[in-house]
């Protein structure tokens, strides 16, 4: 059985909506997790498990399968949300997040979840595993390419600086990273607590192929991916994002990193997603 | 019974660093094993990885002095099918990559071997910074983990083989100096299973790494003073072999442990955590008490932090008059 990709942009956007609205309902349910950096990535995560890419859910060991490799995996919630509403696992299985006996643990485990490339928490951990897997790849002349989501903060940690040279050092056009650069981590705004700016002109530096695009435009994020595939370099796509979108008192507020919508707030939340959505319905495009 | 080891150690011994042990095995695993790699961070000669490397160029990766993403990089290629093996000072991996340890290899069962070389205070002049006293305690408390303290360069090279069979994580902990060599091919090795080097009655003597060697001296002298020490090779520090312990504790009823490591968390404690449960009887301990070590020549640091013979004799005697 063949996945069926999304390429309407309409599709992706209501299906982006929905991961918002789902996120939101497991976070409520869990009564802890993370709401800001998920609810930022929910348009990256709809164009990236619905069009991006090439992958069976009903079968997640699928040998030519791309690899997601998620390093900053506090931001789990919305990857499980897309997984299932891709057909990985059953919806209702959301409700189960970070519960006991779950296979959505707080932090994602390879060994739990089929379809979790790896395990992360640790911030830094992912970069160096996307390597790995790319460099694995190119020895076996495999065509898949891997992808792998970072973070803003993750970035003060010294390891994907690491990871990055090494892939700029051994060419590999094969992966493709992007960072969520939403500008807030757990302590404060990330110009305050360590600043990572002129972030693109840093990855250049790094010999790397830098794009940066509205991380909640989908097609922006489409074009920069073909982009970076027709570079024949290691591309690091910077996602603008704004973190907590769509939910209007949680955008831009480092506050709601690591705490989730409690009952009133997730109702207020909803309604404007629902009112979002119908916005997207009449949409003209 | 005691297995079968070289003859003659007690009169003389040839001396080889067990990291060329593991150098060896390697080579000759890139020839039967096409998924092994190798990565190594800046320290590739003096890993003896090097050996590996020039044979075998495609399959050897130089990630510069990052530690963190060595182990990292390896993980990655363990998931999609390589056995990557990773090479630096055991001061740097295990010591800084510990988190990455944990997490990329244990906790997400990767398979990647790491070669941890210049454990002890045998490391010698380069000093304390570069001397790794406490590999086996961090390493041994990780689920998935096997930790192997080889005791010549034979033995190294055998766990090679045997740890890629393993499909997990190991961790081989080696020396930069030359140890003597006191086993043969022959000599059998299975990893978890320790192997009784020296039959005796009164006192067992658990050893790993050259403090084996130390051990067997020792055994010798205590013989001339009437006393009968069993001793015993306990290479594989986790999964140890609870077996082999617990039978030497029940046939000699006192045990003394040796090692270059520090006395909390390494082959003494696990022991200890074995006896206590299973068989009390007195323990005493050789081991390096709680302190950094120093620059020196690896001989005198070995007198100097009491890692000899005579000590494990000193001890020995001791354990003897706490015996019920
Ligand atoms: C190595 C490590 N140190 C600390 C943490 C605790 N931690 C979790 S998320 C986070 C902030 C990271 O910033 P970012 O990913 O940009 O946060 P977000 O944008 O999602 O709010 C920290 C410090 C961790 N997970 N890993
Ligand atoms: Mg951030």
């Amino acid at each position: 059985m063949t996945f069926q990709k999304l390429t309407d942009l309409r599709q992706l956007k209501l299906m982006a909506n929905t991961i918002r609205q789902d996120t939101l309902r497991s976070l409520l349910e869990a009564k802890s997790g993370h709401s800001a950096g998920p609810l930022g990535l929910a348009d990256f995560f709809s164009a990236m498990y619905f069009n991006i890419l090439n992958h069976e859910p009903k079968n997640p060991k699928w040998e030519f399968r791309d690899r997601f490799v998620l390093s900053c995996g506090h931001v789990c919630p919305v990857q499980y949300t897309a997984m299932a509403n891709a057909g990985y696992f059953p919806k209702e299985e959301l409700m189960t997040l970070r519960k006991l006996g779950t296979r959505l643990h707080g932090h994602p485990h390879n060994g739990s979840l089929p379809g979790i490339e790896n395990s992360s928490g640790p911030l830094g951990q992912g970069t160096s595993q996307a390597v790995g897997k790319a460099l694995a790849a190119r020895m076996e002349g495999k065509k898949h390419y891997i992808y792998c989501l970072t973070s803003d903060g993750e970035h003060n940690e010294g390891q994907p600086w690491e990871a990055w040279m090494f892939a700029a050092k051994y060419k590999l056009s094969n992966l493709i990273a992007f960072i969520d650069r939403n500008y807030i981590q757990i302590d404060g705004n990330t110009e305050n607590i360590m600043p990572l700016d002129p972030l693109d002109e840093k990855y250049r530096a790094f010999n790397i192929n830098t794009i940066s695009v509205d991380g909640n435009d989908i097609s922006a994020i489409l074009n920069a991916v073909d982009s970076a595939k027709k570079s024949g370099k290691f591309s690091m796509i910077i996602l603008n994002t704004i973190p907590g979108k769509g939910v209007s008192f949680m955008e831009k507020k480092y506050e709601w990193h690591g705490k989730p919508p409690n009952d009133a707030e997730y109702d207020l939340a909803i309604k404007e997603l629902l009112s979002e959505r119908q916005r997207i319905e009449n949409e003209t495009f | 019974m005691a297995v079968k080891i070289l003859e003659n150690i007690y009169e003389k011994v040839d001396k080889v660093p067990t990291r060329d042990g593991l150098g060896k095995g390697l080579l000759e695993l890139g020839a039967t094993h096409p998924e092994v790699v190798v990565l190594c961070c800046d320290l590739t000669e003096s890993t003896r990885v090097q050996w590996f490397a020039e044979k075998y160029p495609d399959r050897y990766f130089e990630v510069g002095v990052a530690e963190q993403n060595m182990a990292g990089i390896a993980a990655g290629m363990a998931s999609e099918g390589k056995v990557p093996f990773i090479a630096s000072y055991a001061v740097f991996s295990p010591g800084r990559n510990w988190d990455q340890i944990r997490v990329s290899l244990c906790y997400s069962e990767n398979d990647v071997k790491i070669i941890g070389a210049h454990a002890g205070v045998s490391v010698g002049p380069d000093g304390a910074t570069h001397q790794a006293l406490e590999d086996i305690a961090i390493m041994r408390c990780l689920p998935n983990m096997t930790v192997l303290s080889p005791c010549d360069w034979i033995e190294a090279k055998k766990s090679t083989f045997h740890a890629i069979d393993n499909k997990l994580p190991v961790y081989f902990r080696l020396t930069r100096d030359k140890v003597p060599v006191i086993t043969t091919e022959d000599t059998p090795f299975k990893i978890g299973r320790a192997e009784v080097f020296r039959d005796g009655s009164d006192v067992t003597l658990v050893a790993s790494g050259q403090l084996v060697y130390e051990a067997l001296i020792a055994a010798n002298e205590l013989k001339k003073e009437g006393i009968s020490a069993r001793v015993i090779n306990n290479h594989t520090i986790k999964p140890i072999d609870k077996t082999t312990l617990i039978n030497a504790a029940k046939e000699t009823g006192a045990i003394v442990t040796a090692e270059e490591h520090q006395v909390m968390g390494g082959l003494g404690s696990a022991v200890a955590e074995v006896l206590s449960e299973h068989y009390p009887v007195p323990i005493k301990y050789v081991a390096v008490m709680d302190r950094f070590g120093e620059s020196g020549t690896p001989d005198e640091l070995m007198v100097k932090f009491g890692l000899k013979s005579k000590n494990i004799m000193e001890k020995a005697r001791e354990v003897l008059k706490m015996k019920r």
